[in-house]
């Protein structure tokens, strides 16, 4: 795998059974069953999308970044790419993806490491791991912080260099580059639109996104 | 700092789990006995596991993806579980992940305990939930684990790699305990490991008290990231 393979899908938006548009800083959750396609689109360019998913059946059968770079050896995430849960289970596989590059090591932001990446007096300002907070709680099932794990961020450029340095860089997308993926099993997405204005990942203004989601017989 | 302090040390086999709770103001000293030793390990706030290592805030806080000397490993809560005090390896992999059941099957053979008694083949995912269940732990709060004594190298497209010999026979790492930590560690053999015969390799552990980190701590004054989040975990226990 190259760590990038640009493939356009075929879907037409006019036909898709949902469709919602993402507010910068809101959370997002909501169930996608086994076969449908799930395709979140950078409205405005250069949004990191945070984002969870969980084996509907068993909510602590859950999204592993570790196991998903592990399977495919490579760390960065684009068609092909299949995101493997804790147990195992493929979870869904990226069908079409026009950014090409999507991270899943820098995590989530939280009120806390703000704090410890920028400034001690960074506490107030809104945070990726507040909104998936709030999100499970809502959602109500009996999910917690334990359920918030390593996530992906779609849409965000975090290279790795060959010294083992991490480095956050100015996002590769654009306006309307999408990523696609089809559910192997039912699955619970989670989504923080990421609030961040400390560092580049949402180029300092964040912007909203749109989730969709057609049948498979849409296909 | 001395030796005379150690309190306990013993050897864990090869392919075994261990965990025990380190005391603030402890040190783990781990230690390669062959070369070529791999140590699965997660790490929580005793006292409150929903708090727990956190491999993306260790990563980019300290804009690494390797681990060594003067780095320290994050909790999801912006403290510092432990501080990489000693270390004479100079990368220990924090994105490799652990091995499982299938992955060991396929790559060595199924090897069951009836038919191989106690050198029936572990892996470290079941490792890691057997021992987190002994601590009233489990699935939920399996997170990425950091792989002590091995190295991913990462390519300019994202390959993976597995650099065989990175760690040497007596080769040692010592992780000084910031909080009271539940250490949860395995040494089964690392998921990328290119070696096709099952061989965990065992490892060495002592434990011994050690002065807190002052103002010129080294890790506290690596970066100013590690600086702010000494002072957060320092509050924590006020």
């Amino acid at each position: 795998m190259s760590g990038i393979n640009l493939v356009e899908s075929k879907l037409d938006p006019a036909k898709a059974i949902y469709s919602q548009v993402i507010p910068a800083g809101e959370p997002w959750i909501h169930g996608i069953e086994r076969g449908q396609y799930f395709r979140i689109v950078d409205l405005h360019g250069n949004q990191a999308v945070d984002t969870l998913f969980y084996n509907a059946l068993d909510y602590s059968d859950r999204y592993s970044a570790q196991d998903t770079i592990q399977q495919q050896r490579n760390i960065y995430l684009t068609t092909g790419t299949e995101l493997i849960s804790t147990n195992g289970t493929v979870l869904l596989t990226i069908v079409a993806d026009t950014c090409g590059r999507h991270d899943t090591l820098g995590g989530a932001c939280a009120t806390e490491s703000n704090m410890v990446r920028y400034a001690l007096e960074k506490r107030h300002m809104h945070a990726c791991r507040n909104s998936f907070l709030k999100a499970v709680t809502e959602w109500d099932h009996g999910m917690t912080k334990r359920d918030i794990t390593s996530n992906i961020n779609f849409f965000m450029n975090v290279p790795v260099t060959p010294e083992g340095k991490l480095t956050f860089e100015d996002g590769i997308s654009d306006p309307g580059k999408y990523v696609e993926m089809r559910a192997e099993t039912d699955v619970l997405a989670l989504i923080s639109n990421c609030p961040q204005l400390n560092n580049p990942c949402n180029a300092y203004n964040p912007t909203p996104v749109q989730v969709l989601v057609w049948d498979g017989a849409g296909k | 700092m001395s030796e005379i302090s150690v309190l306990w040390e013993e050897t864990i086999h090869g392919g075994a789990a261990w965990s025990h709770v380190l005391k603030r103001g402890t040190a783990l000293r781990i230690t390669d006995l062959q070369g070529g030793a791999n140590v699965g390990a997660v790490f929580y706030n005793f006292e409150c596991p929903a708090e727990r290592y956190n491999m993306p805030d260790t990563l980019k806080a300290q804009h690494v993806a390797r681990l060594a000397k003067g780095f320290v490993l994050y909790s999801d809560m912006g403290r510092i579980l432990c501080s990489i005090i000693e270390d004479t390896v100079g990368w220990h992999d924090p994105i490799g992940g652990t091995s499982s059941a299938k992955l060991v099957d396929a790559k060595y053979g199924p090897s069951r305990y009836q038919e191989h008694r106690n050198e029936y083949h572990k892996n470290g995912h079941d490792s890691f939930l057997v021992e987190l269940g002994k601590w009233g732990l489990g699935p939920r709060d399996l997170v990425a684990n950091v792989n002590f004594f091995s190295r991913v190298d990462v390519a300019q497209d994202g390959g993976m790699s597995f650099a065989p010999g990175n760690s040497k026979a007596g080769d040692q790492v010592e992780l000084r305990a910031e909080m009271n930590v539940l250490a949860i560690l395995n040494t089964c053999q690392h998921p990328l490991d290119p070696n096709p015969k099952y061989e965990p390799k065992p490892v060495h552990v002592s434990i011994r008290r050690v002065t807190a980190p002052g103002p010129d701590d080294a890790c506290r004054i690596s970066r100013p990231e590690n600086g702010r989040g000494f002072t957060l975990t320092e509050r924590y226990f006020l």
